[in-house]
């Protein structure tokens, strides 16, 4: 229970943080820290695996991903030192319809009871084993059997994104090596070629 | 240990006001990149949300949805990002109110 508060506590301030801080950087490390603190969450709800790769995906892949397209957008560019921030021009009506979506969830949580049914799985016994909840085991097992269909077509989500990433952003000129170029490399051939020969 | 030390109503509040930052973040900011994170924010509430479900009926088809969404996200990631990089060759700005191209 007190972790739960701990957890919550940083996971808001960070969130906060996030959204609110004026330079991109960072905007990157408080999601950073989000990031560290949701994986101690997953860890307290019995979810080893998703705490795993919720660093090595989140923290490790994507938050990289975020500071490579800073530091490549910013080097030498005046405007992205400060970012355009136009907070005060929508922030109360944004608050506003935060605070009403947030009210009106609370009143839908306070109305209904969330059931809970008993079921055999124990999370009792070490970790990891198969048959504990949340082990690697069973999320493997699940993962390549019930959930096959779904797990195959992440691979053709993740070929269509990289496809998609190298059509928007990479280098759209043909690589064609000019005359003079190719003359240099065949005339360091011959040269080191002769070299050898002398030997 | 089988029941839930923490209630689930306490996860779901806590789900639910990261995911209304996140929203207000898209909503306020208008730096492409602080979008996109307050994007992985709302992604990060519903997987919080999924792991606290997965927890309180002892049933791991939730890990398995976290799981989907976490790839899902990165192939989104690095599009959005990617557009972002393509946008600011082309534009010279990260505003995105300036890049109104296809608003007719």
């Amino acid at each position: 229970m007190v972790a739960f508060w701990v957890l919550a506590v940083v996971l808001l301030a960070s969130a906060i943080w996030c959204v609110t801080a004026k330079r991109p950087v960072y905007s990157v490390v408080a999601l950073l820290l989000h990031f560290a603190a949701l994986a101690a969450t997953y860890l307290t709800l019995n979810a080893e695996f998703l705490a795993v790769i919720q660093i090595i995906v989140y923290s490790g892949a994507i938050l990289i991903l975020f500071l490579f397209v800073i530091a490549l957008l910013s080097s030498g560019v005046a405007p992205f030192a400060t970012g355009p921030d136009r907070l005060p021009r929508i922030a109360i009506p944004a608050v506003a319809l935060v605070v009403i979506a947030l009210g009106f969830l609370t009143w839908a949580l306070a109305r209904t009871t969330v059931a809970t049914p008993a079921t055999s799985i124990s999370t009792l016994g070490p970790a990891g084993t198969a048959g504990v909840f949340g082990s690697v085991a069973d999320f493997g097992t699940a993962l390549f059997t019930t959930y096959l269909l779904p797990f195959e077509v992440t691979a053709l989500i993740l070929m269509v994104a990289v496809i998609g990433v190298v059509l928007l952003a990479g280098d759209q000129t043909p690589y064609v090596p000019s005359k003079k170029h190719a003359d240099d490399v065949r005339r360091e051939m011959r040269e080191a070629i002769v070299r050898g020969g002398d030997q | 240990m089988n029941a839930m030390t923490v209630p689930l109503a306490n996860y779901i509040a806590l789900s639910a006001v990261i995911f209304f930052i996140g929203v207000a973040g898209v909503i306020v900011r208008r730096n492409p990149l602080i979008m996109l994170m307050s994007i992985e924010l709302m992604f990060n509430a519903a997987n919080l949300l999924f792991a606290a479900f997965a927890r309180a009926w002892l049933h791991n088809a939730g890990h398995i949805f976290v799981f989907l969404v976490i790839t899902v996200a990165a192939a989104e990631a690095a599009i959005g990002l990617a557009i972002v990089v393509t946008v600011f060759r082309s534009a010279k700005t990260v505003d995105v109110d300036d890049v109104a191209l296809m608003k007719g």
